[in-house]
């Protein structure tokens, strides 16, 4: 499916390291002869992703497995430290060096990828208007005038399913799934062609949430969007999603159209992770956990990274990192069992 | 079947400023030795508040304004504090969503559960420490003996969450009462979880009552299933049952929001509107704004019924088991 499309975003060997630095404790301790040293993660690490326009892209690995970083760098708000993303064939992000696309391009490629976030209450300024919240940007940018702007505001109100009349009340007067549609009216108003949704609908019931899955597939359909979808939650991120990405600790481990993630993993790690999740269908049935705690990001082990927990493991696991490669056409998996055949 | 726990009509209201909340309101439900309920409802159905009651922690304004719960045969509403107190983590223990409500961050785990342990049974220290270290390795804490000198913080969400079920198993509880204990962790963490709770309660007799949004889950844990809403239980049953062949119009509509149940890529059948503030609720069934079904008759409370052997639902036009 993938491609027969043109790519809107594609990412090359984009990586990202946070450097945490020692507490005071720590560096007092290092001063006495401690062997302490700064800590640096591996939030992303090499990852290669290409997103056709159009396209629902679904992102999805155990917390702190860098979806968040990963979706952020897409979304030009976090600065990479290795590789390069561009946009409609642009470079627009590149690590150390400067990118090929002008400021104009570069405004404009930020204003066009929006986020949605899994707290909308946490991102929507409490002591404005939600009329002002939705109609600021718009306003700056000059994508709509003044004399517009009221009923400009009241199009994005009714686009993500809201009635106009609440527009003069505050962002603590509505519900979780309100503010959530605030938050897409916010989004909608600057007129993106790409969202990065964050746990979108993770903070919300189920019947609300259903309302708001209901309401990217219309958007999708209407507004000709494309969406990177992060999401904990496989049955949403498999309801939603054209193809899936896996990642683990930082890589990206999976990645092939829906169908076959669901029906056809390859990767021990992502045949676990559809083995743990609870199924409506399911009755009194034995679970199957993937055994194991989730590895320190500071401190990953070698080699692929899945070994202490992965069934399958053979010596060389311990020592080599897998690559990513094409194991059919469209499906990619990083696993050295698929080099042994 | 000899009943752990019969709650029957009980209301617990909170008296605010602003109003009463009727967060509890004519509750009734039985839970067997050795069975697990699921009790599931959307955030501010009455879930927690429920699972307070019994457990004997409503705190002003709230209180239990009628009803009984009935603990092996003995009303719990007018038990002495301190002998419910007695009764708390010995014979019935409560698992919360976030584990720290029940660890002590400055203590050592050893510590904690010796303390909890001495609080409840007569017995020596070192048998103590041996109780605790058998429940840690019951949960599938591995290398116990050395875990039982951490902190809390030494440890992840998923591992917290395991030491807090360790603590309520540890006098052997006829009745855990979990609150929403897997929502903040990972599904594989989840995973992990939910085995070791599934065969526990098969393997001690242990009665659950596991609360939780997610009807996926209690559909892998739960022999029955209550689904609240608005602070009433609106349909009660075994967990097939229920799920196959919902009788009350809420039911179906959570079943039907739950994305696997739909094509994928479809429109999901959504439930209109949302639920309603829980403060000066008007009498009637408080469904019936977001109900297709709803008719005039339904302004009066619908009782709850018995529709079908061990079917039970709160509702004036039930679907019939074809329609589900
Ligand atoms: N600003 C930061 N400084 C230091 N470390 C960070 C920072 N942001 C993220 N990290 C670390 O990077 C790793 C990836 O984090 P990220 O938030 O991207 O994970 P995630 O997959 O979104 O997790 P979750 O499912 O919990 O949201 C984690 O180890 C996290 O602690
Ligand atoms: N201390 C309190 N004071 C007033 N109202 C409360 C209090 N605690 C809970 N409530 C109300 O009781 C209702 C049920 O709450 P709760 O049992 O926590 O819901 P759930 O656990 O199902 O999400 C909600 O409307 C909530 O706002
Ligand atoms: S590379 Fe080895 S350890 Fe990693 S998933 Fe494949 S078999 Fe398992
Ligand atoms: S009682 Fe009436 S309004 Fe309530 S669920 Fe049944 S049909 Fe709907
Ligand atoms: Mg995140
Ligand atoms: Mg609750």
């Amino acid at each position: 499916m993938s491609a027969a499309r043109e790519p809107i975003f594609e990412l090359r060997g984009v990586s990202k390291r946070f450097e945490k630095r020692l507490d005071v404790a720590g560096r007092i301790a290092r001063s006495l002869g401690a062997k302490l040293r700064d800590e640096v993660v591996h939030a992303v690490d090499g990852v290669d992703l290409t997103i056709g326009r159009g396209e629902v892209v679904g992102l999805v690995g155990e917390s702190g497995c860098g979806k968040s970083t990963l979706g952020r760098m897409v979304a030009g708000i976090l600065p990479l430290s290795a590789g390069e993303i561009r946009r409609n064939g642009v470079v627009i992000a590149r690590a150390g060096g400067a990118p090929e696309a002008d400021a104009a391009v570069l405004r404009e490629a930020k204003l066009k990828t929006q986020m949605i976030f899994q707290d909308p209450y946490a991102s929507l300024t409490p002591r404005m208007r939600v009329a002002d919240i939705v109609g600021e940007a718009p306003l700056v940018h000059g994508i709509v005038g003044r004399s517009d702007l009221d009923s400009y505001v009241d199009e994005q109100f009714r686009r993500a399913g809201l009635d106009p009349s609440l527009k003069r009340r505050y962002p603590h007067q509505f519900s979780g799934g309100q503010r959530q549609r605030i938050g897409i009216a916010r989004a909608l108003a600057v007129q993106p062609d790409f969202l990065v949704c964050d746990e979108a609908v993770a903070a919300l019931d189920v019947s609300i949430q259903a309302q708001i899955l209901n309401l990217f597939l219309d958007l999708r359909r209407d507004l000709d969007l494309t969406y990177l979808f992060i999401s904990h939650d496989l049955g949403v991120v498999e309801h939603l999603s054209d193809r899936v990405v896996i990642m683990y600790l930082g890589r990206v481990v999976e990645e092939a159209d829906t169908e076959t993630v669901f029906r056809r993993a390859n990767h021990p790690y992502t045949r676990s992770l559809l083995d743990s999740v609870p199924r409506i269908e399911a009755r009194k049935r034995a679970f199957h956990p993937v055994r194991g705690e989730i590895p320190s990001p500071l401190n990953p082990p070698p080699g692929c990274h899945f070994h202490p927990r992965c069934p399958h493991a053979i010596p060389r696991c311990r020592e080599e990192r897998p690559a990513l490669r094409e194991i059919a056409p469209g499906h990619r998996s990083a696993c050295h069992l698929n080099e042994a055949a | 079947m000899s009943l752990t726990l019969e709650v029957r009509g009980l209301r617990t209201h909170f008296f605010t400023r602003a109003g009463v909340v009727k967060a509890v309101d004519d509750v009734s439900f039985s839970v067997a030795r050795g069975r697990v309920l699921g009790l599931v409802g959307e955030s501010g159905s009455g879930k927690s508040v429920t699972g307070f009651s019994i457990i004997g922690l409503v705190d002003p304004p709230g209180r239990i304004v009628s009803g009984e719960i009935l603990f092996r045969g003995r009303d719990l509403t007018r038990l002495p504090e301190e002998e419910m107190r007695q009764l708390r983590g010995n014979r019935i223990a409560m698992i919360f969503q976030d584990p720290m409500m029940t660890l002590n961050p400055v203590l050592r785990i050893d510590t904690q559960m010796i303390e909890t342990v001495l609080a409840h049974a007569k017995v020596s220290r070192e048998e103590a420490r041996a109780r605790a270290r058998d429940a840690l390795g019951m949960v599938g804490i591995p290398s116990p003996e050395e875990r039982l000198s951490a902190y809390p913080h030494q440890f992840s969400g998923g591992m917290r969450q395991r030491v807090a079920i360790a603590i309520a198993l540890l006098h052997r509880p006829d009745l855990i009462i979990a609150d929403e204990p897997t929502t903040a962790l990972d599904v594989t963490i989840q995973g992990q979880i939910l085995a070791e709770v599934q065969k526990l309660a098969a393997e001690t007799g242990t009665s659950l009552i596991w609360i939780t949004h997610d009807l996926s889950v209690v559909a892998g844990l739960a022999d029955e299933i209550a689904v609240m809403y608005a602070g009433k239980v609106v349909e009660h049953g075994e967990v097939s049952a229920v799920l196959d062949s919902p009788l009350h119009p809420y039911t179906a509509g959570l079943i039907g929001s739950v994305p696997s149940r739909n094509a994928r890529g479809a429109r999901l059948k959504q439930i209109p509107g949302m639920t309603p503030s829980l403060l000066n609720l008007p009498p009637g069934c408080a469904f019936r704004s977001r109900c297709d079904r709803a008719s005039p008759a339904c302004e009066a409370d619908p009782p709850m019924r018995e529709l079908a052997p061990g079917r039970n639902a709160r509702c004036i036009h039930p679907l019939l088991p074809a329609e589900a």
